[in-house]
């Protein structure tokens, strides 16, 4: 258990509620509804999102790369495409994709 | 409306609802297993509501008191909803006061739905992006409760469940990909990442990789905006 007494655990957990706040409103904050951004901003507002899936891609396998260079991970992405392509199924792509991971990892030695 | 938005909702997010509860179970035993009271773990997976912060948290609790620190470091593992801020700053317009709602309650599972998903013309956007949200945030207090209060209760092999969020990723990928003709800003996501990963490392790759994104959209501003880039 921790030795950080009960009040410095809670002002702890409150800077990190506060930084995480600051995080999420600060765009907000600086560009509020009623103003119009600044053409840089609307421009970044349109193309970020496709390259932040892509951020978020390989936020997931940051901890895979390093060994058997995500072998695994890679072979269930290429699952995952290739049942994508075929049914156009979002639910099914990612169960289907899970499960054949799930085979992969309980089951085989990599 | 907001039935409908609900119904229209529900579906989108139940991949979700199997990652959080894993995942929040995990996290709730873990905080269990460290000797925080139950509370902890349920105040904190509400409040704070950004998963891999939750489980810094818990590290940081155990250790020297220090507040600045913990400030710092949670700007720099959050920093990525900075961009999401400004991708659903013309999303989140016009919702009301579910907007306020809609920034506190986004996470990456969250950003990803509201961000990709469009919804029948018939159904509330700003309802549907609520209802994801708010079911998002459900699934994750109620894995950590549930883990908090039953421990290591699961008896079947779950390793490799936390795939599902990878899953979702990719498939969203793939969906914003095919919606697209300009494949750039896509591209550029992936490889700037994958690049700062290799050179990097699993611990310092965010940040530069945010950087390098955004210096690679400046520079190639007037290559972009000529090509007219689809507003989702």
């Amino acid at each position: 258990m921790t030795t950080m007494s009960f009040p410095h655990q809670v002002i702890t957990i409150g800077v990190v509620v506060l930084g995480t706040m600051l995080t999420r409103f600060l765009p907000f904050i600086l560009f509020p509804e009623n103003k119009t951004p600044p053409a840089y901003i609307t421009y970044l507002g349109n193309v970020l999102p496709y390259a932040t899936m892509g951020l978020l891609v390989i936020f997931c396998l940051k901890d895979a790369v390093t060994r058997s260079f995500a072998f695994p991970e890679l072979l269930a992405i290429l699952f995952i495409v290739i049942i994508h392509k075929w049914k156009h199924s979002t639910f099914l792509s990612i169960g289907l994709g899970t499960v054949f991971y799930m085979v992969l990892v309980q089951n085989i030695t990599f | 409306m907001k039935r409908k938005a609900f119904e229209t909702a529900l579906p989108y997010t139940l991949p979700i609802c199997v990652g959080f509860l894993f995942l929040g179970m995990s996290y709730g035993f873990l905080m269990r297993s460290m000797g925080f009271s139950v509370w902890y773990p349920i105040l904190m997976s509400f409040f704070i509501y950004a998963g891999s912060m939750e489980f810094v948290t818990a590290n940081l609790l155990m250790s020297a008191y220090n507040p600045l620190y913990a400030f710092v470091l949670t700007l720099l593992v959050n920093a990525r909803h900075m961009f999401y801020g400004i991708s659903m700053l013309d999303k989140y317009k016009n919702t009301g006061w579910k907007k306020f709602y809609l920034i506190y309650g986004m996470c990456d599972e969250s950003f990803t739905i509201n961000c990709t998903v469009t919804p029948p013309k018939d159904v509330d956007k700003g309802w549907f992006m609520f209802f994801v949200t708010l079911l998002n945030q459900i699934y994750w207090v109620g894995g950590a409760t549930l883990g908090a209060l039953l421990g290591s209760v699961l008896t079947f092999d779950t390793t490799g469940i936390e795939f599902v969020m990878t899953a979702l990723f990719v498939v969203m990928f793939i969906n914003q990909w095919e919606e697209s003709s300009n494949h750039r800003p896509a591209l550029i996501g992936l490889i700037s990442s994958f690049i700062c990963l290799i050179l990097l490392g699993a611990d310092n790759f965010m940040l530069p990789a945010m950087a390098l994104i955004i210096l690679i959209f400046t520079l190639d501003r007037k290559n972009l905006d000529k090509q007219e880039v689809t507003t989702l």
